[in-house]
C-alpha cells in the first residue's frame, strides 16, 4: 500500500491524561494524514475511547499537544468550538436526540451552528439520507427505528456539519449482529469517497477493507501500528498476537 | 372458498366477555367476591338515593344562587362591574382566536365555555342576576368565541401575533380592573374590594406564569458552575420549600411592609402573588433539576461534537428532554398551586373560597346551609383541577412522553 503523501490533518504529541488518579492515556503519538482511515483496537480500558474523544475535547486531555487541522486544541472555547464544526462523531450508543424526528437530528446543527436556512440544511439531510439508504425514515422519531438504521441517521447527522475528520467510536457494538452489516456498509462506502476517518473498533474485517494504519492500544499506550497487512500477517508485540488470536478466533 | 379457509386458519384476537360473563367474572368470581357484591351494591345504592334526595330535596340552594356576583368578584363595586365583563370577554375572545389556529385541547376549552355562556344565557328561570343585560351579554360571548374562531382560521393570523395578543390582553384587563387616579369613566378600584373567582384565578394565572420561568432559572442557577449563583439558587431553594406557605404568605404580607417605607408600599394582592409565586417556583425548580438530571449525557456529548454552544445545547436539547420528562410533576404542581391559593384568606384576601365562608358567617340562617356552600365550591375547584389535568394529560400525549425514549 502506498503512504498517502496529503498533508496531516491530525497531529498529536505526548497526549496524556489521567481520571483521578488512574492514567487512562501514556503519552501517544499519531499523526493522520488527510484521506487516511485509522483503525484503533485493543482491550476495553485500553485507553482507545478515551483518545478518541479527546480530539473533539470531549475529554480534557491534561499533557501534550493536539493540532486538528491546523488547529491547537486548548482551553480556548472559540478553538473547541471550530475543531467541532471540523470533526463528525458517531458514538456507541447512537445518541440521537429524542424528541426530534429524524430529519430534524439531521438539520438541527447546520441550522443553528452553520447558520443554514431551514431549506438548504433539509434539502442536504435528505440527500445524506438517501446515501446512508433510509430515506424513507426522514419524518420518523428515534424510538421508532431499529439501532441499524438509528446509526446511520447518526452517520448522516454527522456528516450533514460536513466535517472534514469522522470519528467513530465503536460504532457497531451496541448492534445486533444482523445490522452491523448495513453500518459499515455505509462507514466502507464513507472512507472510499476519500473522508478522513478514525475508528475505534473491533470489526477486523472492515480494518481489512479499508484502513490504511491500525494502532493497537493497551494500557493507555499505542503498542504497535502498522499496515493491516503487516498487523494482521506480521504482528511484531506478543500482546498483539494474543489479542488478534483471541478476537480473531472465531 | 379460499378467502374463508383463511379465515378458519387464522387465530382470531379474544373478544370482549359479555355482560353476563363480565357480571359473573367480577362481581360473582368467588363465594367472597359474592358476599362483597351482596353486601356493597346495597349500601352503595343507599348512599346515593340518599346523596340525590339530598341535592335535589332537602338542600336549600339559594345560598349558592343568591350571589353569583359575590362569588364571582367578590365586594368590586357593582357600579363597574362592566370592567370585570370586558376583561373577561377580551380572554374568551382570545381563546376563540387560538381554537381557530391551534384547535385540539383549546377546541374542547372554548366550547366548554361557549355551552357554559349559552346555557346560563338561555336559563329559564327567574333571578335577579340574571336580567335582559346579563343574558345578552353572556350571548355576546358566545358570539365573541365564533368570531375568535373565525378569526384564528384565516391565514394572515400568524401564530406569533396571538401570542403577542396573549401578552397583551391580561395586561390590559389588570389595568381596566384596577383603574386609573383622577379618571372619571375608570376610577381606581382598591385591590381591597376584589374577591372571589376573580382573585383565585388571577393568583393561579400569576402563580403559574411566574412561577415557571423563575424555577427553571432556579434550577439551572443551582446546577451552575458559578459559586455564586450556585450558592444563591440553593439557599433560595432550601429555605422556601423548609418554610409552610402560610408562613411566607405571612412575611411577605406583614413582614415585607415592615422593611420597605410606608408610601413604596406594595398592593396586598402583588405581595400576595409574590408568596405565592416564589413558593411555586422553589418547587417547580426542583422538578426541572430533577428532569435535567434524567437527561443522558450521551444527549449533551452528542450536540457538543455537532458543534453546538453551552448555550443552545440547553434550549435545543437539554430543556426540551428535562421538561417533557417532569411535566406531569410540574402540572402537579400547578394543580397544587391553584388549590394553595385558598390560603391568602389568612392575611385577609377574599378569594372564591373565602367569599364562601364570609357568606356563611353574614347571616345566622346561612350557618345551617355551610353543606351547599362548600360542596358548590368543592366542585367548582375540581371542575379546574380536572380541566388542567387533562389538559396535562393531552400534551403528553402530543409531546410523546411515554412514547418516544
Amino acid at each position: 500500500m502506498i503512504e498517502p503523501i496529503n498533508e496531516v490533518i491530525i497531529s498529536c504529541k505526548n497526549v496524556q491524561k489521567w481520571f483521578g488518579d488512574f492514567q487512562a492515556l501514556q503519552g501517544i503519538d499519531m499523526e493522520v494524514h488527510k484521506g487516511e482511515v485509522v483503525v484503533i483496537f485493543g482491550p476495553s480500558g485500553s485507553g482507545k475511547s478515551t483518545f478518541i474523544r479527546t480530539l473533539n475535547r470531549l475529554e480534557e486531555h491534561q499533557e501534550g499537544d493536539i493540532i486538528v487541522d491546523g488547529i491547537e486544541l486548548s482551553h480556548d472555547v472559540r478553538n473547541i468550538e471550530k475543531i467541532r464544526m471540523e470533526t463528525g462523531m458517531v458514538f456507541q450508543q447512537f445518541n440521537l436526540f429524542p424528541h426530534l424526528s429524524v430529519l430534524q437530528n439531521i438539520t438541527l446543527a447546520p441550522i443553528w451552528v452553520r447558520k443554514w436556512p431551514k431549506e438548504k440544511a433539509e434539502e442536504t439531510a435528505m440527500e445524506l439520507l438517501e446515501r446512508v439508504g433510509i430515506p424513507e425514515q426522514a419524518q420518523k422519531f428515534p424510538a421508532n427505528l431499529s439501532g441499524g438504521q438509528q446509526q446511520r441517521v447518526a452517520i448522516a447527522r454527522a456528516l450533514a456539519m460536513q466535517p472534514k475528520i469522522m470519528l467513530f467510536d465503536e460504532p457497531t457494538s451496541a448492534l445486533d449482529p444482523e445490522m452491523i452489516k448495513e453500518v459499515l456498509d455505509v462507514m466502507i462506502e464513507l472512507a472510499q469517497s476519500g473522508m478522513t476517518m478514525l475508528v475505534v473498533t473491533h470489526e477486523m474485517g472492515f480494518a481489512r477493507a479499508v484502513a490504511d494504519r491500525m494502532y493497537f492500544f493497551d494500557e493507555g499506550l499505542i503498542v504497535e501500528s502498522g499496515t493491516p497487512k503487516e498487523i494482521f500477517h506480521n504482528p511484531q508485540e506478543d500482546r498483539t498476537k494474543l489479542f488478534l488470536s483471541q478476537i480473531l478466533q472465531h | 372458498m379460499a378467502t374463508t379457509e383463511v379465515v378458519q386458519g387464522t387465530k382470531r384476537p379474544p373478544q370482549p366477555p359479555g355482560l353476563i360473563k363480565w357480571i359473573r367474572d367480577n362481581l360473582f368470581s368467588s363465594w367472597g367476591n359474592t358476599l362483597l357484591t351482596i353486601v356493597l351494591l346495597p349500601s352503595i345504592a343507599y348512599i346515593l338515593i340518599i346523596s340525590i334526595r339530598w341535592m335535589f330535596v332537602s338542600a336549600d340552594w339559594r345560598v349558592v344562587t343568591q350571589f353569583p356576583l359575590l362569588y364571582a368578584v367578590g365586594q368590586y363595586p357593582r357600579d363597574e362591574i362592566w370592567r370585570v365583563g370586558i376583561g373577561l370577554s377580551l380572554i374568551i375572545f382570545m381563546l376563540g382566536v387560538s381554537w381557530g389556529k391551534w384547535g385540539g385541547l383549546l377546541r374542547s376549552i372554548s366550547i366548554a365555555f361557549g355551552l357554559v355562556f349559552a346555557v346560563l344565557a338561555l336559563l329559564p328561570v327567574q333571578h335577579p342576576g340574571l336580567d335582559l343585560g346579563m343574558r345578552l351579554y353572556l350571548s355576546a360571548n358566545v358570539l365573541l368565541i365564533v368570531i375568535g374562531y373565525l378569526a384564528g382560521r384565516i391565514q394572515v393570523m400568524k401564530g406569533g401575533y396571538i401570542i403577542i395578543g396573549w401578552a397583551i390582553v391580561p395586561i390590559l384587563a389588570i389595568l381596566l380592573l384596577s383603574g386609573f387616579a383622577n379618571n372619571s369613566t375608570i376610577p381606581v378600584v382598591g385591590t381591597t374590594l376584589w374577591g372571589g373567582l376573580l382573585v383565585t384565578f388571577l393568583l393561579s394565572a400569576g402563580g403559574i406564569l411566574l412561577s415557571f420561568p423563575i424555577g427553571i432559572a432556579l434550577a439551572l442557577g443551582r446546577r451552575s458552575s458559578l459559586p455564586v449563583v450556585s450558592a444563591f439558587s440553593t439557599i433560595f431553594i432550601e429555605t422556601i420549600r423548609g418554610v409552610p406557605l402560610i408562613t411566607i404568605l405571612f412575611m411577605f404580607s406583614i413582614i415585607l411592609a415592615l422593611f420597605l417605607p410606608s408610601e413604596s408600599r406594595i398592593d396586598r394582592l402583588v405581595r400576595a402573588l409574590m408568596a405565592i409565586t416564589f413558593f411555586s417556583a422553589a418547587y417547580s425548580a426542583e422538578n426541572v433539576r430533577g428532569g435535567l438530571q434524567a437527561v443522558p449525557l450521551g444527549q449533551i456529548e452528542a450536540a457538543k461534537a455537532v458543534g453546538m454552544s453551552k448555550f443552545q445545547t440547553m434550549i435545543l436539547i437539554t430543556m426540551p428532554q428535562a421538561l417533557r420528562a417532569v411535566l406531569p410533576a410540574i402540572v402537579g404542581q400547578f394543580i397544587s398551586l391553584f388549590k394553595d391559593t385558598t390560603l391568602v384568606v389568612i392575611v385577609g384576601i377574599n378569594d372564591f373560597l373565602g367569599i364562601g365562608r364570609s357568606i356563611i358567617n353574614s347571616d345566622p340562617e346561612f350557618m345551617q346551609l355551610q353543606i351547599e356552600v362548600y360542596l358548590f365550591i368543592a366542585v367548582i375547584y375540581w371542575i379546574f383541577c380536572y380541566l388542567m389535568s387533562m389538559a396535562s394529560r393531552r400534551m403528553e400525549a402530543a409531546m410523546g412522553v411515554s412514547t418516544r425514549l
